[in-house]
């Protein structure tokens, strides 16, 4: 079934009409913006990965194995400062995100159009401002920035890449000024708080947080900006600031951060789950609500980055607690998604696997993360490997699977076909493979001590180490998979139908690709999300009207 | 921002009232998000006036409390003049929110030519932190901090002030072409809320930088 679509469908949709680059590059089509997000962060995602291949390959032997100790510094800096802020924070949001937000809303397009063109536009100076200022110069401050290092050491080199990640903010700002707007105003008739599907829980959720959080870190990295250009002691002790206080301000914005880094993935399990186990979201209610209170209580979460920053032990006592509470809301997700599927006819297309990698490798990155936000084992493992791996369990086992289950779930409808199912699920086996080999080694390690961030470690550690290169060049292969499967499927790819999964959401009652409008006439929502039995019935209705015979 | 009293064919929305609220509501949200931005400011600016309090008192009583508080009632007459202007949008009388349009907006010229003024004495009292800063003694370094936060915040308040009067004059030529009435009249209210919030935090600022730490 390959071949070009039927010269109706392209006339009508929204990836025919108007072909001119110049149509693209000034659209205020939300679904062009996702895929010009969609182009751009797959690139930045590409540089990054080069960074942590560099990282893996220098650990093969513990001299170090290709890298001068300074330039190991850049790459990491490199790797973090571009993975988190040019691909983990936008990633699902302004792709999957921008895409989907009014077709499940059953709307035309966002709230503001032209404020999601700027959005992007942001985006990409800012992304060339980061990158022009890791390679010309190079940083070796982690992506934290953390002073006096990023004060006094750099010189000056931390001054794009702050000014770009700054610039940054205000694109993050922009989308969630957009999406929540668009989810109060823009809902079909019928569609009530309580029926939209959870995607939209999560996307608000993430929303509030770029709103709320992203204003500190701009005002915290323009007061270092200004530090650099003035010489005035703001965070750097020599001048009479206090370093601790940069801390304090980055981590109000960059550990709710960290939930923008996991709930859109959140959401795009909780389709997945739903569709491919056929069942209604066990607990909605609850799913939805735990997305509002994991932003929330990600805001008076921070202190715990600081439990060793001599921070008083009252102020630690009083985040510990508050980071065990994080865990309820989370659980609650996971508990869910296996009451979802319990009882379910589960089909294990390559969707499923990914959302099925996701509960397990986030449960375990969510677990370990138990014993960080306890004081006392936090001393011994905080700053060692443990803290990487558990993050990466979070943000790549957790973040990245979703994003990619959410590109193959959503592949048909954006492009109008379907990738190969084999080379989907094989790519889904082999990520998953390859992340749990490159990175539960790094809880051993950190367990018996490595530290984050060294160029060299003692030998009785290279085991490991070269058990975690290994599972990143598998890693690196799984991860080129969908690169050339989904080109390829461009272009020789069979021709997606509608709703390939026979999922509820109102995206999949539009064509695949969608048109321009999204919708002939505006949908009218009679049922909850994620009513089968409703969508099942009209199916056959549907059937039954063309005289097709009765599945 | 809507720019039209009528809805065009990408428009997501049913109605032009359904899109003006919306408008309405993206306003308030990114208020929202400055809030936080000068939040930060002033969270670290009490911090230093505590932890720093002798030099930062320094750094308050040398600031020019007349040209401070002259702009300060400069600020709030711009800001009720254009509530004017936001009257007078509601009744559809364009040529009075023109007329108090270019009233606010020259109150708010006004204020930064006074900021100006101060800040060129400040720099010729080397008040502007760096090598040749002109306090001594042992609480200089924090009159200094004191004084990179008063550039700071004042640099920042000008550039939100730039853009509300940039914004007010696109008002008032769209006043010009008398599309404002009662049916349609949302930029008006948009940009009087973003005038009003940055009345606001000036409303902040003035204490904090003139008047906290100076008796």
């Amino acid at each position: 079934m390959s071949g070009t679509p039927s010269p109706a469908v392209q006339q009508r949709s929204y990836l025919w009409q108007d072909g001119t680059l110049r149509s693209w590059l000034l659209t205020r089509d939300h679904k062009r913006i996702g895929l010009l997000y969609l182009g751009s962060i797959t690139a930045f995602f590409v540089l990054g990965s080069i960074g942590a291949a560099l990282v893996r390959l220098q650990l093969l032997e513990p001299t170090g194995a290709i890298l001068s100790d300074a330039t190991y510094n850049r790459m990491f800096t490199m790797h973090g400062v571009v993975m988190v802020w040019l691909f983990l924070v936008p990633s699902i949001p302004v792709t999957l995100g921008n895409f989907l937000v009014p077709l499940m809303l059953g709307a035309r397009d966002l709230a503001f159009p032209r404020l999601n063109l700027l959005s992007w536009y942001l985006f990409v100076a800012s992304g060339l401002l980061v990158v022009y200022g890791l390679f010309r110069g190079g940083l070796e401050t982690g992506w934290t920035f953390y002073t006096p290092l990023s004060s006094e050491y750099t010189q000056g080199r931390v001054l794009p890449v702050v000014l770009g990640v700054f610039l940054n903010g205000f694109s993050s700002i922009a989308t969630g000024v957009n999406f929540i707007v668009s989810i109060h105003q823009l809902r079909a008739p019928g569609m009530t708080w309580y029926r939209l599907p959870l995607m939209l829980w999560a996307l608000y959720a993430t929303s509030v947080i770029f709103v709320l959080a992203t204003p500190v870190l701009a005002i915290t990295l323009l007061l270092l900006a200004f530090e650099h250009l003035f010489r005035v002691g703001v965070f750097d002790p020599t001048l009479g600031g206090d370093p601790l206080l940069f801390q304090q301000l980055f981590w109000f914005y960059s550990h709710p951060a960290v939930y923008i880094m996991i709930l859109p993935g959140m959401g795009v399990v909780s389709e997945i789950v739903s569709t491919f186990s056929h069942k209604p979201v066990f607990g909605y209610r609850f799913v939805a609500w735990s997305s509002v209170s994991i932003a929330a209580i990600g805001f008076i979460v921070w202190g715990h980055h600081m439990f060793v920053a001599g921070t008083s032990l009252y102020s630690a006592i009083v985040f510990s607690m508050f980071s065990f509470f994080v865990s309820v809301p989370s659980a609650i997700k996971v508990f869910n998604w296996l009451g979802t599927m319990h009882g379910g006819s589960i089909r294990l297309d390559a969707p499923m696997l990914y959302a099925m990698g996701f509960i397990g490798l986030f449960t375990v990155g969510g677990l370990t993360g138990l014993f960080l936000a306890s004081l006392a084992s936090d001393v011994h493992l905080t700053q060692t490997y443990f803290v990487v791996a558990h993050f990466h369990y979070i943000m790549v086992g957790g973040m990245v699977s979703a994003y990619f289950g959410g590109l193959h779930y959503w592949w048909p409808k954006i492009t109008g076909r379907m990738y190969p199912e084999i080379w989907g699920r094989v790519a889904a086996a082999l990520i998953f493979f390859g992340f749990n080999l490159t990175f539960f080694p790094q809880f051993i390690l950190g367990y018996e001590g490595m530290p984050r961030r060294y160029a060299t470690y003692p030998a009785q550690f290279q085991v490991l180490n070269v058990l975690s290169s290994a599972g990143a060049g598998i890693l690196a292969v799984a991860y080129l998979l969908p690169l050339i499967y989904f080109t390829w499927s461009l272009f020789r790819g069979a021709q997606a139908p509608d709703n390939p999964w026979g999922a509820t959401g109102l995206e999949w009652q539009t064509a695949s690709p969608p048109p321009v409008e999204n919708f002939a006439e505006t949908p009218v929502v009679t049922t909850d999300a994620y009513d089968y039995a409703a969508r099942d019935g009209r199916a056959d209705a549907a059937r039954v009207d063309e005289g097709a015979p009765h599945a | 921002m809507p720019d039209s009293p009528v809805l065009d064919h990408h428009s997501p929305y049913e109605t032009p009232l359904h899109r003006d609220e919306s408008a309405i509501a993206g306003m308030w949200l990114f208020l929202a998000s400055e809030a936080l931005l000068f939040g930060g400011l002033f969270l670290v600016c009490l911090i230093y006036s505590h932890t720093r309090s002798a030099g930062w008192a320094e750094g308050v009583r040398h600031t020019n409390l007349v040209i401070g508080g002259v702009n300060t009632m400069i600020l709030i007459t711009s800001g009720a003049v254009y509530t004017m202007a936001v009257e007078a949008g509601k009744r559809g009388d364009n040529r009075r929110v023109v007329r108090a349009g270019l009233g606010a907006a020259a109150l708010g010229v006004a204020f930064l030519v006074l900021k100006g003024v101060e800040w060129a004495l400040e720099f010729r009292e080397h008040l502007f932190p760096g090598p040749d800063f002109a306090l001594h003694g042992p609480d200089a370094g924090a009159a200094e901090l004191f004084y990179s936060f008063y550039f700071l915040a004042t640099f920042l308040h000008g550039m939100h002030m730039v853009v509300g009067i940039g914004l007010i004059l696109w008002i008032c030529r769209k006043a010009r072409h008398g599309i404002f009435g009662p049916a349609w009249n949302t930029p008006v209210d948009i940009v009087g809320l973003y005038w009003s919030f940055v009345d606001l935090v000036w409303m902040l600022l003035f204490p904090l930088l003139y008047l906290l730490g100076r008796a």
